[in-house]
């Protein structure tokens, strides 16, 4: 069984994701920060393919992946990095990030490598639904991929029915409509959103991302869905000095302690 | 050739290249456009204040003039399409006005532009001035600095100019803060792409507002020629909408040649250059598949043009079809045949043109012509704006 599908079969609420840039802050960071991460107890991690023009981003998430390419990160050494370490960690990975690398890297040597180094799931916000079915699809269901759609709080009812249908793993639901990184209160999530999803009562696990940024504003999240993803503000937490060892630890048991 | 269709298909697609690869943040936005775009523009109303606005307030339709100079020079039969007349100084005017008068349809009370060479800026700024719409122009740091002049003039227009310090700081790193703006927006705000690129159906959109350029031409050959076909029309290119334009009402007739020219900048085997289609490969940016600049890994390289409004790593789809099809043929030109170009045109017909529009000029010299037939050459912009580039250039 596909990682992420265990993980939803046997935790159902305050799963915790976590993202971060492949190749940020240091060109070999993707290691250390893995195994903090799932020492830590984090439950899933998405691992961010750098891309040059990530138009869906704020300002922290574009800097870290900027940096990323200047430290030289690629699809192929990200792939390196995770066939070293993947024997050591457990917890669900999914690689996410923008489609161009992933269509000049070739979908179906994509997948291959995928598969071959234990990922369990795509997530390409720019990867439209019809795109994903003709070009993606038989390459990610062989590879035995889940390829996660995004739903906002102006997606309709009719067509978030359509998204639970087509998405695996899970549907992520972007909190607000924003790119990543905008600062929210936690009483300023779209509660009226989430509770509109909740009474659509959808077949996938739903995971809340962008905004989520601190203990609060997870455990808000958490009352509407399975579990919530927190981005920008792991990544502004890495930037400091201190060694990972020490941030992670620290940073995880800000949101869950 | 003929039984070629050039029209975007219903999925957004020329051939191969298009398409609507947006996140969902931007869907709801795009598939509103996508519905409503044509039943919008073909209402009686819309098309009797676009045409309205066309005529008396940007001075259609722009002359269509014999060049006796380049002509002689040439040894053949060369009109320039003069649009470069145009209100605010070249062809963007055309679609912004078209995209304004869309955006009061849809009920839109901001509308967010980007600019490179600060053209689209001034052409949005203006229209937004007129009806009195809220107004924000991206635009690179390093453009601003490049075309200060269309700065101030945009400041005075009431219009809100955003600095960009991303990337190489130009066209390309505009656009992608225009759409992070358009992501953070997503009730009130329409954003007018400046170009035939972007997600569909902005390069089908664009292309129509931008056609009155090649329907004018058809009656002003007509007239002055004895014939509405030309030979061939040459129009530069960057994401290729005076291109569009001007080619669009000769796409199903293959007698008439069309030529695209792309900046080459330092030149095609450098790494400063702009020739998307001779250094470019299939990708998706700005949420369309085309022709991109960019590395193995996928990554979009920096273009590099001594013109602001060609410093761009893509181009629009329509002309990427053309391309691999054979249906329009590029060239490209180098910022020194530029620049020489433009300053023949200057001191031998007292016209000074854009940055932009010299490099449809420059391909002239790779062209050879016969002495009855007629060439089109589409002036897109006047080179007002340049002048700081041109100085320093030729040490005026």
């Amino acid at each position: 069984m596909n990682r992420i599908d265990q993980l939803f079969k046997k935790k159902k609420k305050n799963i915790l994701s976590v993202y971060f840039t492949a190749g940020y802050p240091q060109p070999d960071s993707l290691p250390v920060i893995l195994s903090e991460l799932e020492k830590a107890g984090v439950d899933m991690v998405e691992i961010g393919i750098p891309f040059s023009d990530p138009t869906a981003d704020g300002p922290v998430i574009q800097q870290s992946n900027h940096q990323a390419l200047i430290n030289g990160m690629s699809l192929t050494l990200l792939f390196n990095q995770l066939a070293q370490i993947r024997k050591k960690i457990s917890i669900p990975l999914i690689l996410m990030g923008y489609f161009n690398p992933v269509y000049r890297f070739g979908i179906e040597a994509f997948s291959l490598k995928c598969r071959e180094t234990g990922i369990d799931g795509v997530i390409l916000p720019d990867l439209p639904l019809r795109e994903y079915e003709t070009r993606c699809k038989p390459f990610f269901e062989k590879a035995k991929l889940h390829n996660i759609f995004l739903i906002t709080p102006e997606t309709s009812d009719s067509r978030i029915h359509e998204i639970d249908t087509k998405t695996s793993g899970f549907i992520y639901m972007v909190s607000s409509s924003s790119t990543t990184g905008k600062n929210q209160k936690a009483k300023d999530l779209h509660k009226d959103y989430f509770e509109r999803v909740q009474k659509l009562g959808v077949r996938s696990p739903c995971m809340i991302g962008f905004g989520i940024a601190n203990r609060s504003t997870f455990r808000q999240a958490c009352k509407y869905a399975n579990g919530a993803i927190i981005g920008t503000a792991f990544i502004k937490a890495l930037k400091k000095e201190t060694p990972p060892e020490k941030t992670i630890p620290e940073f995880i048991q800000s949101i869950t302690g | 050739m003929t039984t070629m269709n050039y029209q975007v298909n219903e999925d957004g697609y020329y051939g191969k290249f298009g398409g609507a690869w947006i996140p969902e943040m931007m869907y709801v936005n795009i598939e509103e456009l996508r519905v409503r775009y044509l039943d919008i523009i073909h209402s009686e109303e819309f098309e009797s204040e676009f045409r309205q606005l066309l005529s008396d307030y940007s001075g259609r339709p722009t002359p269509l003039y014999f060049s006796h100079w380049l002509s002689e020079y040439y040894h053949t039969k060369i009109f320039l399409k003069r649009e470069d007349l145009n209100h605010t100084g070249s062809h963007k005017l055309n679609n912004t006005i078209g995209q304004v008068l869309l955006a009061l349809k849809l009920g839109k009370t901001r509308i967010i532009a980007e600019t490179g060479a600060g053209q689209h800026g001034l052409a949005t700024a203006t229209v937004c001035a007129l009806k009195g719409l809220e107004c924000i122009v991206y635009m690179g740091d390093l453009d601003m600095e490049r075309q200060e002049t269309n700065v101030k003039k945009m400041k005075m227009l009431g219009a809100t100019v955003i600095p960009v310090h991303t990337g190489n700081k130009t066209l390309k790193d505009a656009t992608n803060e225009a759409m992070r703006d358009w992501i953070n927006h997503p009730s009130d705000t329409h954003y007018i792409i400046g170009s035939v690129v972007g997600p569909h159906p902005y390069p089908d959109m664009v292309t129509r507002f931008q056609s009155v350029i090649s329907k004018e031409l058809k009656t002003q050959l007509a007239e002055k020629t004895g014939s509405e076909k030309p030979a061939r029309i040459i129009a530069c290119v960057g994401g290729g909408s005076n291109a569009a334009g001007a080619f669009y009402h000769f796409l199903d007739d293959p007698e008439v040649e069309l030529i695209g020219v792309e900046a080459a900048g330092k030149g095609i085997y450098t790494a400063e250059t702009a020739a998307t289609l001779f250094v470019g490969s299939p990708g998706v940016l700005h949420s369309s598949m085309s022709i991109i600049m960019q590395n193995k890994d996928g990554q979009v390289t920096e273009p590099y043009s001594i013109s602001a409004g060609l410093d761009y790593p893509g181009i629009g789809p329509l002309h990427a079809h053309l391309c691999k099809t054979g249906r329009a043929k590029y060239l490209y030109a180098t910022d020194k045949e530029v620049m020489e170009a433009a300053r023949l045109l200057t001191q031998k017909e007292g016209i000074i043109p854009a940055l932009e529009s010299a490099h449809a000029l420059a391909a002239l010299t790779q062209i050879r012509f016969k002495k009855e037939e007629v060439t089109v050459v589409n002036l897109s912009g006047r080179g007002d704006k340049d002048m700081e580039t041109y100085l320093r250039y030729f040490g005026y």
